[in-house]
């Protein structure tokens, strides 16, 4: 008897121990990789964001479904000429550590992120403030900022000019606030847990690099009755493939990402639970506007209707991208992108008119021979999709093409500091969902993102006014007109348009599919 | 002994010295640097960025920088994981990688030298060959073929471990990592082991003890001695390898150790986190092949170190 004792007792608490985890919701949250830091201002990419949309609320926020909604302000009004915002703060808007949210957290917040010192990597997003260039140039100082506290609930931002999609980039996670008497006191240590003070749905309890980042249900957050996760657990999921078996075994109630080859038996397996949806993802291939024979653009166009993007999409990409014939995703709100003319053809038909803009160009078979490179940086995807490409080019028109792949820095340090080259495959993920981010990528001015060099008088012009018009419908329109100039041009060639691969268990409730591919767990429950 | 032991140690310093200056200037000859990102920089912000992180300086500036830094033991801020400097990074992983490593080592060593004596006793027997059978598929089977098969089965389908993380560190999410890990050095080990053990059965002093009537554990003991210098020396370099993490193992097993680290540093460009996983390889292996020839003295009565 005196033996078994011990033995209940170890059993009892056992079970009380489960009963009490029982009564706190814990999401655990496949989040296919770590960030590179918690610092809003040093990061950029979606894997930081989904952690810091949690912890962090900006001005304004998304809500499950991608749009734009008030977040810690309540109202917004714009002045006549669009260049002077006024926001209103949430009274209740309230840190974690109790403090009341002021106007003055988001002037120091947008001041430290334009000092050169903080050498922000995404400070150039926010140049439509006013004076914000100059200071990141070292040319004024962070105080001579256009973004004032009116008072501890009344912020105003000036700017620069009529910036028509800037409540869209007040959504980018480099906007978000940040707590100023923690940041000054701790300096670069301020994202360390125990450090960090928050105003969003979760405050930061650990952080394993590598293991997992802990999120907990802020108590002082202004909507905090309707949270329902108590507890977040981000894993940094690198091995997909490893990441699909943990959501399997249950282990992960949500994954972000798997492997594309994977999704037929995904789709057979777990049916529901497999969710690809259209986002603002285009997979492009950036063309040489300056070399020969690529400067012409019946080359450039021939080129692009020589590529079968059915086959792309449904066998090598297996359905998790789809055809694009324009540079700007499809599913911003109130903008159509113009569609490539060809878009209407059949393949065979396309694949006829290409040959004829070859023979016209004078190259391909009876005029001089096409030789082309195709540049890619190492990724198993990016590889079958160009040697694809290059059968297509070869059995359309008999080009002599050859495929070159280096790592992911060299690509790009190559592409950025003008290497030499032909056609090279790119993406570009909106910050924003705003056409403008796209129509950006073919402007003559953009000394790093024009890959291509292609350059057009008529279209800087029209994304130029676009920039100044105030009236969305007016403005949708102006841009469609470059894009369709671009698009004419074929600038550069858009291929696919990427969807957003996650695994939600059916236990899940409350996500949707957006464009925005944002997620913010405060609106996810879960059911045990 | 200690004279020697101290003699190797301070000459490791120049060692290192040598493998530091070349590591520092071949990842810079690397195209592409930390801050090349696939959205684009803009020139003024990569010049602040540049800035910061004194990479703006000439090169030689920034080597001499690196190595006063590296002998007061600062490793420096890594490039791309902003809020920690490497030398934390190291310190906070490299307790996973060990602790995974030595228990890989463990079982590397005592299953790979039973079933090489094992084999060894029982030469050209269905025993042997079968043994050996299964230390060729393992020496040849990837671990990224090994550890996935082992998440299916035990994981997945019996669902009696967890899959993936490090969890509490316990046993259960221990077992699959360091049985994938130890595997194929297993497998090397058994092999190695059975080939020096038949010789050292043939060897005349063996004989001897045999014809002297002693009972067969002891001459086995014997044979042993002389038979593990091979997988001795082996060790040297597997257990440097072991303890500094294996990416592929970690990354599949969700295992925050420093493996991943030495891939990650590379991929980015982390200039000071590709150093500071050279420094910590080099250290680690410069340790083992000492106490390797430590091992050889205590093993081998020929061996003498004064």
């Amino acid at each position: 008897m005196s033996r078994i004792r011990p033995f209940l007792c170890a059993v009892a608490a056992l079970f009380a121990l489960t009963t009490l985890a029982q009564a706190e919701t814990v999401y655990h949250r496949g989040n296919a990789g770590d960030p590179k830091t918690l610092d809003a201002h040093q990061t950029s990419i979606d894997v930081e964001a989904n952690i810091l949309w949690d912890l962090l609320e900006g001005l304004v926020a998304y809500d499950a479904a991608g749009k734009v909604v008030p977040g810690a302000a309540e109202s917004w009004t714009m002045s006549q000429d669009g260049t002077v915002y006024t926001f209103k703060l949430r009274a209740d808007g309230k840190w974690s550590n109790g403090d009341p949210v002021k106007a003055s957290d988001f002037v120091f917040s947008f001041r430290r992120i334009m000092d050169p010192q903080t050498a922000a990597k995404y400070a150039s997003l926010h140049y439509p403030i006013r004076n914000a260039e100059k200071i990141n140039k070292y040319e004024m100082k962070p105080e001579e900022l256009g973004v004032k506290a009116v008072d501890d609930l009344t912020l105003e931002i000036a700017l620069e000019r009529p910036t028509p999609y800037f409540l869209e980039l007040l959504t980018h996670q480099t906007a978000l606030p940040m707590h100023q008497a923690s940041v000054e006191k701790f300096g670069k240590d301020f994202v360390r847990p125990g450090n960090f003070v928050s105003n969003g749905a979760y405050s930061l309890a650990e952080n394993v690099p590598g293991d997992h980042i802990k999120v907990v249900k802020n108590p002082h957050y202004w909507d905090a009755a309707n949270v329902k996760v108590d507890v977040v657990m981000f894993y940094p999921t690198e091995d997909n493939a490893a990441a699909v078996r943990r959501f399997m075994a249950r282990e992960l109630d949500t994954n972000y990402q798997f492997p594309i080859d994977q999704l037929p038996f995904l789709k057979e397996k777990l049916g529901g639970q497999v969710k690809t949806s259209p986002y603002l993802a285009i997979e492009y291939y950036a063309i040489n506007n300056k070399k020969e024979p690529f400067s012409d653009p019946r080359v450039r166009r021939a080129l692009a209707m020589a590529i079968d993007r059915d086959f792309l999409a449904d066998k090598i990409w297996s359905g998790a991208a789809v055809p694009a014939y324009s540079l700007v995703p499809p599913g911003i709100n109130g903008y159509t992108p113009a569609e490539a003319e060809f878009a209407a053809l059949s393949q065979l038909d396309r694949e006829d008119e290409a040959k004829k803009l070859i023979e016209e160009a004078g190259y391909g078979p009876g005029g001089k021979p096409l030789k082309i490179e195709i540049r890619y940086n190492t990724n198993d995807a990016h590889k079958k999709v160009a040697t694809a490409i290059a059968d297509m080019w070869k059995q359309v028109f008999g080009a002599e093409v050859t495929l070159l792949n280096t790592d992911i820095k060299t690509h790009y340090a190559h592409l950025q500091n003008r290497g030499d080259f032909d056609v090279a495959r790119a993406g570009w993920v909106g910050d924003y969902a705003d056409a403008q981010n796209f129509l950006y990528l073919g402007v003559t001015g953009n000394a790093v993102g024009n890959y291509s060099q292609f350059s057009n008088a008529k279209f800087d012009e029209l994304v130029k006014t676009s920039d100044a018009t105030l009236d969305p419908a007016e403005r949708a329109k102006i841009m469609a007109e470059a894009e369709a100039i671009l698009l004419a041009e074929m600038g550069l060639i858009p291929i696919l348009n990427r969807t957003s691969l996650h695994l939600v268990s059916d236990k899940v409730k409350g996500w949707a599919d957006n464009v925005r591919n944002v997620h913010r767990s405060r609106y996810i429950s879960i059911e045990r | 002994m200690l004279t020697y032991t101290l003699r190797r140690l301070l000459s490791a310093a120049p060692t290192l010295f040598v493998i530091v200056t070349v590591a520092f200037f071949l990842v810079r000859f690397a195209p592409g640097g930390p801050f090349d990102l696939e959205q684009p920089l803009a020139p003024q912000v990569l010049d602040n960025l540049r800035r910061a992180y004194s990479l703006d300086q000439p090169l030689h500036v920034q080597y001499l920088d690196y190595l006063g830094k590296l002998v007061r033991g600062d490793f420096g801020p890594s490039y791309v994981a902003i809020d920690f400097t490497v030398g934390e990074m190291l310190r906070r992983a490299l307790p996973y990688s060990v602790t995974l490593g030595l228990s890989a080592l463990a079982l590397a060593i005592f299953g790979g030298v039973a079933a090489g004596v094992f084999a060894a006793l029982r030469q050209n027997s269905a025993a042997d060959y079968s043994v050996m059978t299964v230390a060729t598929v393992g020496v040849t089977v990837p671990n990224f073929v090994v550890a996935p098969v082992l998440q299916l089965v035990f994981g997945l389908m019996l669902g009696l471990l967890p899959i993936g993380g490090w969890g509490d560190g316990g046993l259960a999410h221990r077992l699959m990592p360091t049985v994938a890990l130890a595997l194929p050095q297993m497998a090397v080990i058994a092999r190695l082991t059975r080939s020096s053990m038949i010789e050292a059965l043939r060897a005349d002093h063996i004989r001897t003890l045999r014809a002297s009537g002693l009972p067969g554990h002891v001459i086995i003991r014997h044979a042993l001695k002389g038979a593990l210098l091979p997988v001795i020396s082996y060790l040297g370099p597997a257990a440097a390898a072991l303890v500094t993490g294996s990416v592929v193992i970690e990354k599949i097993f969700a295992i925050p150790g420093i493996g991943a680290y030495f891939v990650e540093g590379a991929l980015n460009r982390d200039y000071t986190l590709v150093m500071g996983t050279v420094v910590t390889l080099a250290g680690f292996v410069v340790v083992f092949n000492l106490l390797v020839d430590l091992a050889y003295a205590a093993l081998d009565p020929r061996v003498r170190y004064d």
